[in-house]
């Protein structure tokens, strides 16, 4: 086949798209989906007068269909050749999830392009799938579902076709790019785009989509949106702070929710008595979160695995219980309520009352509430950067590097002159201050906290993460909260159901990927001239 | 002899009530190659863990150069400039080599660095090759020399080796025995050997213990040990 020799002969020309042949393929596609689409769109059952009529909407019908042909026609002619193709072997990772991950970029991309060439398509889509659907509540859903999609959509399109443009151009103006990737051998190449490098790639696109997306999910949406955006980075931020303990030191806390808890308590009970700021109050809860964090690691300094969960689970339970119980500081289970709302250095987001000017007035702006939730959410995502960037660093530091030592082997730690002691409580009042410090955001966003919040679903949540997103992998926790909160945010009404879910896909990718979604960890070193060793000789474990 | 660099006296240790060490006495003296060779559970290990303060000694006394040990911590022990290379290699399996070297070197002065790192790998090249794989993925003779290594990086006066042969090819075993009489020879460093291998450990080093039951029995130059009688039945049976 012209590939093989494509990839044997490490040439670099790109195969000539076969016109014809694509045409026939498109053809042949979209016959087979105006078969299967005139049954299941094209002709409808509604309630009608003396019992059901038929409405036939053969229209629709056809123009999926065609849609189907063009997008195979496109894809034959761009996506699996030429430069398309090698987009997806540079950027794309390989294997089972590699190649559900390229599909999802596809069709998001396809999505995107469609959306954003076509105005009003959005729209459309939107009434099409509720047609589909039928019913209202699931209607309402799918539109909320389509508006909030569509932004990001847009948003791959964008930077996919950007990174395309890049490549292209850079063909074009050196046609002697040294053949060095040609040189590598497909069967190396495949791993070496994994996962985690693919995480890599992404994150800058990752983070440029956060910072912009409220503007992205403008619209009668935003609100809705934004605030499932905080919910999920708070995760985010919980599990990059647990990551440290259970990913890095291999401690594993089955109580992180108590930091979160004693965080929210800490902000809520210093706002509200002494009227002290957001930004006085999250390092003060933070350091009572790390000391709670240093309380608990002393007793349990030398146990490990089963036995560490066990007691760090009861710790958990345990602060849930204090506050409960001690009403007279925590007001016991009718919670802490009135926790002042943030404000922008000093203007309040809110519309009448109190003193002061208000945000709107200074900046000459209509009154919206959907300010608050914007400054919530840049607070929120600064906060779990820095969570994220803290960590990074750390990691490249001797006390990271003696975590990490402590996962893998406590003896030849001590034997190397590793204070294993103060080097597990760090771990310890680390991981708890950065829990405590969503806590206090958590206890601000929402303005009223009880012992409810922080039960032991919340840490097992957490856990679940950092575990599905693998171990140590921050992009991995990206994922699994994206994947996780998300998920049960839009399956919501399905409450009774949303265990049931989260179990069964808990056991599927346990089964399917045993060490996480994104495992194997980057080295913090890795010296350039000898990479390619890295890639092709680690799995075959020489020796 | 010249005032030993580690010293060992009358040191019982004990597993709960069971008692591992009798009454230890061994002396390590600067630039020597010390080995101690005994039976499988004569206590071997444990005397070496005993020095680096895990089982901490019931009785007796340790010290190195001049400062009494028995009580202080692990990790302070190490910091005193005693590097051990545990019994089973113990390397971190998911780190890369140049990771591992860089935990070896933690208590090391940062400039020291690349001059450490340049003496493992002319000491052991392969590991040079090795240095973006991770440990766990080494072969057994790498993962000894990983090991080594990383001991090596934070430049000790003393190297206490546990049985730096287990489970290794006799090709290898040779190769990494080589390494430490060059160490010796060449850097004059201190070195305390634990070994099965009776027969090459004794031919390497310079003075040998022997124990069984956690008592040293025997003691000597290494050449007078292959001669007496009671080691060859014992350990070199069928010569070696
Ligand atoms: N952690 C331990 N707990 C209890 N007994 C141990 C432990 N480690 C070793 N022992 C016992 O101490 C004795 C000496 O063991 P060890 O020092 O490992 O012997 P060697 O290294 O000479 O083979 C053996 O009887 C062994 O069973
Ligand atoms: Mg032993």
């Amino acid at each position: 086949m012209a590939e093989g020799v494509v990839m044997a002969t490490g040439a670099r020309s790109i195969e000539a798209p076969d016109v014809g042949e694509a045409l026939k393929q498109a053809i042949i596609a979209s016959g087979i989906a105006l078969i299967l689409f005139i049954a299941i769109v094209g002709i409808k059952t509604e309630n009608a007068q003396g019992g059901l009529a038929l409405i036939y909407r053969f229209g629709a019908a056809f123009s999926l269909a065609a849609t189907v042909g063009v997008v195979r026609f496109l894809f034959d002619l761009f996506v699996w050749r030429g430069l398309g193709r090698e987009i997806m072997q540079r950027w794309l990772p390989a294997g089972t999830l590699g190649t559900v991950m390229t599909a999802l970029v596809i069709a998001a991309y396809l999505l995107g392009a469609y959306y954003f060439i076509v105005p009003g398509s959005r729209l459309a889509l939107a009434e099409t799938l509720s047609d589909i659907f039928g019913d209202n509540e699931w209607r309402s859903r799918s539109r909320i579902f389509v508006e909030l999609t569509g932004q990001l959509v847009i948003a791959v399109f964008i930077v996919l076709s950007a990174m395309g443009i890049i490549m292209a151009l850079r063909r074009l103006f050196s046609a002697a790019i040294p053949a060095s990737r040609e040189a590598v051998p497909p069967a190396a190449r495949a791993e070496k785009t994994t996962l985690a490098e693919f995480g890599q790639q992404f994150a800058p696109a990752l983070l440029v989509i956060a910072v912009i997306l409220p503007v992205l999910v403008a619209g009668p949406q935003q609100r809705y949106a934004l605030d499932t955006a905080i919910q999920i980075l708070t995760y985010i931020m919980l599990g990059w702070g647990l990551n440290i303990v259970v990913g890095l030191a291999g401690l594993l806390d089955l109580g992180y929710v108590a930091f979160y808890a004693v965080g929210a308590y800490s902000y809520a009970l210093l706002s509200t008595s002494f009227g002290w700021s957001f930004w006085i109050c999250l390092p003060l809860a933070g350091i009572l979160a790390a000391f709670w964090g240093i309380m608990l690691g002393f007793p349990v300094l030398r146990l490990r695995g089963d036995y560490l969960a066990i007691v760090t689970l009861a710790f958990g339970e345990m602060i849930r219980i204090l506050l409960l119980n001690w009403q007279s500081l925590t007001n016991g289970p009718n919670g802490i309520s009135q926790i002042p709302k943030p404000s922008f250095f000093g203007l309040s987001f809110d519309r009448f009352g109190g003193s002061g000017t208000k945000f709107h007035e200074f900046f000459g702006l209509q009154y919206d509430a959907v300010y608050r939730i914007i400054f919530l959410y840049y607070i929120i995502l600064a906060l779990a950067l820095m969570v994220n960037f803290a960590s990074q660093r750390l990691r490249r530091l001797p006390i990271g590097r003696a975590w990490e030592a402590l996962r893998e082997d406590e003896i030849a730690c001590r034997s190397l002159g590793i204070n294993t002691v103060t080097t597990k409580l760090t771990a310890f009042a680390i991981g708890a201050m950065f829990g405590g410090f969503a806590g206090s955001f958590f206890a601000m966003r929402q303005g009223f906290i009880s012992p409810e919040s922080f039960t032991f679903h919340e840490s097992a949540l957490i856990l679940a993460i950092v575990v599905l997103g693998g171990l140590g992998s921050q992009i991995g926790v990206v994922v699994a909260a994206v994947a996780l909160i998300g998920s049960s945010e839009f399956f919501r009404d399905l409450e009774d159901y949303r265990m049931l879910i989260f179990g069964a896909s808990m056991v599927v990718i346990m089964v399917w990927r045993p060490r996480g979604l994104v495992s194997g960890r980057a080295p913090t070193v890795v010296l350039k001239e000898h990479k390619v060793i890295s890639g092709g000789l680690v799995k075959e474990g020489a020796g | 002899m010249t005032a030993p660099l580690l010293s060992v006296r009358g040191v019982d240790a004990f597993y709960g009530n069971i008692q591992a060490l009798r009454s230890v006495n061994m002396d390590v003296a600067p630039g020597e190659i010390v080995t101690l060779i005994g039976a499988n559970g004569a206590g071997k290990t444990t005397l070496m863990m005993t020095v680096c303060g895990k089982p901490q000694a019931r009785h007796g006394q340790i010290v190195f150069d001049g400062t009494d040990i028995t009580k202080l911590p692990t990790h302070e022990i190490a910091r005193m400039s005693i590097a051990h290379a545990p019994e089973g290699r113990r390397i971190f399996p998911r780190m890369t080599v140049m990771e591992n070297l860089q935990m070896g070197a933690l208590l090391a002065p940062e400039a020291k660095f690349a001059e450490a790192q340049e003496m493992v790998f002319s000491l052991f090249p392969v590991l040079a090759k090795r240095r973006n794989q991770r440990g766990g993925t080494l072969s057994g003779g790498e993962q000894q020399m990983l090991a080594i290594s990383r001991a090596l990086m934070s430049w000790p006066r003393l190297l206490l080796l546990d049985e730096p042969s287990l489970g290794l090819a006799p090709l290898i075993v040779q190769q990494i025995f080589q390494v430490i009489r060059e160490l010796n020879a060449k850097q004059g460093l201190t070195v305390f050997l634990v070994e099965q291998n009776a027969y090459h450990a004794l031919k390497l080093a310079h003075r040998g213990y022997v124990m069984v039951n956690g008592k040293i029995t025997l003691s000597g130059t290494g050449r007078e040990l292959l001669a007496r009688d009671e080691v060859k039945a014992a350990y070199l049976e069928g010569g070696r």
